[in-house]
């Protein structure tokens, strides 16, 4: 029905230099540095993938390809290592390029997509997928989508219209998905259609102590909070006692107990005031704000036990 | 007899593409796009049936064209129509509305006169198409 575009003036040569510019691919990794600390390996990872895509652009341009390219990617990594946050950055960064046409995300779960009875799955991931239309669609823990344990599960239905829109609109939609890395794979074995249609992992690793500590002083400092000195130690302690325990998430467990310290704060500067308080005592967080917290009596209690 | 109703409708039908470049501006200007079909063309009948709800948060014409595919599947037989809905003043307007699918063939209206008192004549159009009943009217 639609005939192939063929450019009038097919160029001989393109400045890659200059397309990186012009597609103000810089701006957006300038971005990401200032935003995220740490997570060398993924940025190099986008890096890379921005550089291919923007080689992938000018061979289409120079008309030595006219396939869409396959943007599917699958983020992995723990829980608070930032994938959110980067599939953010990925959006807009793919936009940049001229890949998608719009640049936004939709972020969903299984519970968008997946319905509860028959016949309820198919409309409802239809809708999600025709809002995601134009942008990226990224679907986060993936792995529940498929329930090998039951055979009656509605999930296979909706992977399967994932799958058909991935692989007949790559013009139109971006899917990430997004998980812990074991059980990711473990999806992936399950359903090889997916393995086979993305075509970027990105690995995201842990977070250094000392990087999640330089993360809690910028959420800090965008509330305009401060840690005191003896603060910034306990929250290094804290920090150490809280990656042993279970269910740490990174950047999030870090997010939490800030929000506990900055409750605690509040509280102790109501119980101890006895008269007019100044703005630097209102923005501080304190060692005892911090060594309040629930994380220092359990591991106590482990070094007793093991004692 | 091919109908004309709503925008374009005495241009040739439009291609997929430029349907596509059409709900881009309705998107665009931030209207809601919405699908209607019926196999009664008479041009008084506001009653179409809508296909699903009108789309108020996409951001694409690629989704409202997943619609419209759909819709083609399941009523490629009949009229379709898109509407663009404006609430930008707190009310739900139409700002353009035209026809993206028709039936193969067309059957038109028949035109009655009927003679009343003196010399009135009164003047009936009725399509052909609703002699036969609702859903077989296009087979």
């Amino acid at each position: 029905m639609t005939e192939p575009v063929v450019p009038e003036t097919v160029p001989t040569s393109i400045d890659l230099r200059r397309e990186y510019e012009e597609a103000g691919i810089g701006e957006v990794f300038r971005q990401l540095d200032s935003e995220l600390v740490g997570l060398a390996p993924v940025k190099q990872r986008i890096q890379e993938t921005a550089a291919r895509l923007l080689v992938e652009r000018a061979r289409r341009k120079l008309g030595l390809t006219d396939e869409p390219p396959t943007l599917h990617m699958s983020f992995t990594g723990n829980p608070g290592t930032g994938k959110t946050t980067v599939a953010l950055r990925m959006a807009d960064l793919l936009h940049r390029l001229g890949l998608i046409r719009r640049g936004h995300l939709v972020t969903v779960t299984r519970d968008d997509l997946v319905g509860q009875y028959i016949g309820h799955t198919a409309p409802k991931t239809k809708e999600v997928l025709k809002r995601a239309m134009g942008g990226v669609l990224f679907i986060d823990e993936a792995y529940y989508l498929y329930r090998p344990e039951n055979e009656r599960d509605y999930g296979q239905e909706a992977i399967e219209i994932l799958l058909q829109v991935m692989e007949n609109q790559r013009g139109d939609l971006v899917v990430i998905l997004a998980g812990y890395g074991d059980r990711m794979e473990r999806f992936f074995e399950s359903n090889p259609g997916f393995r086979s249609r993305i075509a970027h992992h990105i690995d995201f690793p842990d977070y250094a102590d000392d990087e999640l500590l330089q993360i809690a002083e910028l959420m800090l400092a965008k509330s305009h909070y401060k840690l005191s000195g003896h603060g910034r130690a306990a929250l290094a302690k804290y920090i150490e006692q809280r990656r042993r325990q279970p269910h740490f998430a990174n950047a999030r467990s870090i997010r939490n107990a800030l929000d506990r310290a900055r409750l605690r704060q509040a509280n102790r500067l109501f119980e101890t005031s006895d008269g007019p308080i100044d703005a630097i005592a209102l923005s501080t967080i304190e060692a005892a704000d911090i060594l309040a917290s629930r994380v220092f009596a359990i591991a106590g209690q482990d070094q007793k036990v093991a004692q | 007899m091919r109908i004309t109703q709503g925008a374009f409708s005495f241009l040739p039908d439009l291609t997929d593409q430029q349907i596509a470049a059409q709900i881009d501006y309705c998107l665009g200007k931030g209207w809601a796009v919405n699908i209607e079909f019926t196999d009664d063309p008479h041009p008084r009948n506001t009653y179409w049936e809508m296909w699903g709800h009108p789309m108020f948060d996409i951001k694409d014409a690629a989704g409202v064209m997943l619609e419209l595919q759909a819709c083609r599947k399941a009523y490629g037989d009949r009229y379709i129509r898109l509407s663009a809905f404006d609430a930008s003043h707190g009310w739900e307007s139409i700002r353009l509305s035209f026809i993206v699918n028709r039936p193969k063939s067309e059957d038109g209206f028949m035109l009655e006169r009927e003679e009343g008192a003196g010399r009135r004549i009164r003047y009936r159009t009725r399509a052909y198409a609703t002699d036969r009943p609702e859903g077989a009217r296009y087979d």
